[in-house]
């Protein structure tokens, strides 16, 4: 259940940056979550409900783009989409994959007011 | 974006660029709804990773080698820590966190070797922190030149996500588990260095496939180095040593 550690740090963030607005309430709040970022989304959900009682963002409408995973090849230079972290090149065969996308976990905006 | 309200609507941006003459009117609109977009763009583990950072710019400048081990539980960590402890005595300088949900077992057993420990108890959490270690280290103090092993919770999933400063993560499996481990928990086998494979001399005995385990965790991490031991039958504890003097003469330059 690290997702509830994350939560909260999600939530320390947003807090810290409503304060500096002299936000009273987060009414929107967008994630980036990359598929390949070791967040279980149900438990997510979950950990959100608990994480988010009697804070200013109980009430923020939530967005969360989920981004894919991308492989970059070392072996044959091809990029292309990576769904597990133990997938093979699909050109090459190769396993020595460098991710370029997927493993994202950011705050990346809010709405106060 | 507006800069006196900072609302983000289309119409203002052009508003700032030549007269003011409409602003009365735009403004009335501004006072109904007070919204402002803020851009963040933060990762969500910053603080720790920030926290990891100093952590490890501590342990470069005190020449100490920290090592952050995980396994799932009953791997074998406390045991392969016992008998390294004991076994490297008056070769290395060493000192230990344990982390755990609860009691103090773990540090109990490390203690009886004579090894400086602080066992760190997470109650409910699943995995230790960077701010964790931070306090377990500031209490600790860990001489110069030693070598740190940070015992994490026994966990394959959560700790792989948090940084503690570490120079090399050490994930451990032992063959009494399943050999598809690696692929079942990817993300443990992918950040970590040194794969240890335990209770080697248990191999007649299970149907574990060592060189299946050793090809899976391989294809998640193909730079990832090996070593097979048994802290009962003491075999391929001599590679582990040899692991550990190596980078601990990294780590503390002459």
């Amino acid at each position: 259940m690290h997702e509830l550690s994350i939560v909260m740090s999600i939530v320390d963030i947003a807090l810290e940056q409503a304060a500096k607005k002299d936000a009273a309430v987060i009414d929107e709040i967008e994630l980036d979550i990359g598929c390949l970022s070791t967040i279980e989304m149900n438990a997510f959900e979950f950990a959100w409900k608990q994480g988010v009682k009697r804070t200013i963002l109980e009430r923020a409408v939530k967005k969360v783009n989920r981004i894919k995973g991308k492989g970059n090849c070392s072996d044959c230079d091809h990029t292309f989409e990576l769904e597990n972290l133990y997938d093979a090149c699909p050109f090459c065969g190769g396993y020595l994959i460098g991710i370029t996308a997927g493993k994202e976990l950011r705050v990346k905006s809010l709405v106060v007011s | 974006m507006c800069a006196t309200c900072g609302c983000d609507t289309g119409a203002t941006i052009t508003m700032h660029e030549h007269s003011h003459q409409h602003d009365h009117s735009d403004h009335h609109l501004h006072e109904h709804s007070h919204k402002k977009v803020v851009d963040v763009e933060q990762d969500i583990l910053h603080g720790n990773n920030l926290l990891a950072e100093r952590n490890r710019g501590y342990f470069d400048a005190k020449n100490i080698l920290a090592l952050n081990l995980v396994s799932s539980p009953g791997s074998g960590k406390t045991s392969l820590l016992e008998k390294t402890l004991t076994d490297l005595k008056g070769q290395l300088n060493f000192a230990v966190i344990e982390g755990d949900q609860q009691t103090t077992n773990d540090a109990d057993r490390i203690h009886a070797t004579g090894t400086k420990v602080v066992q760190i108890n997470t109650g409910k959490g699943c995995h230790l922190d960077a701010h964790m270690v931070l306090h377990a280290v500031q209490g600790m103090k860990p001489v110069q030149d030693s070598v740190l092993f940070i015992e994490n919770v026994g966990n394959l999933v959560c700790p792989a996500m948090f940084d503690l400063g570490e120079k090399e993560r050490v994930v451990i499996i032992s063959v009494t588990e399943g050999d598809d481990k690696p692929l079942k928990y990817p993300d443990m086998f992918h950040s970590s260095t040194l794969c240890i494979i335990n209770k080697t001399d248990l191999l007649p005995y299970v149907p574990f496939d060592i060189e299946k385990v050793k090809a899976n965790a391989k294809k998640i991490n193909p730079a990832l180095e090996i070593i097979e031991l048994s802290c009962t039958s003491g075999e391929g504890l001599t590679t582990w040593y040899n692991w550990l003097k190596l980078k601990a003469a990294a780590a503390m330059p002459a």
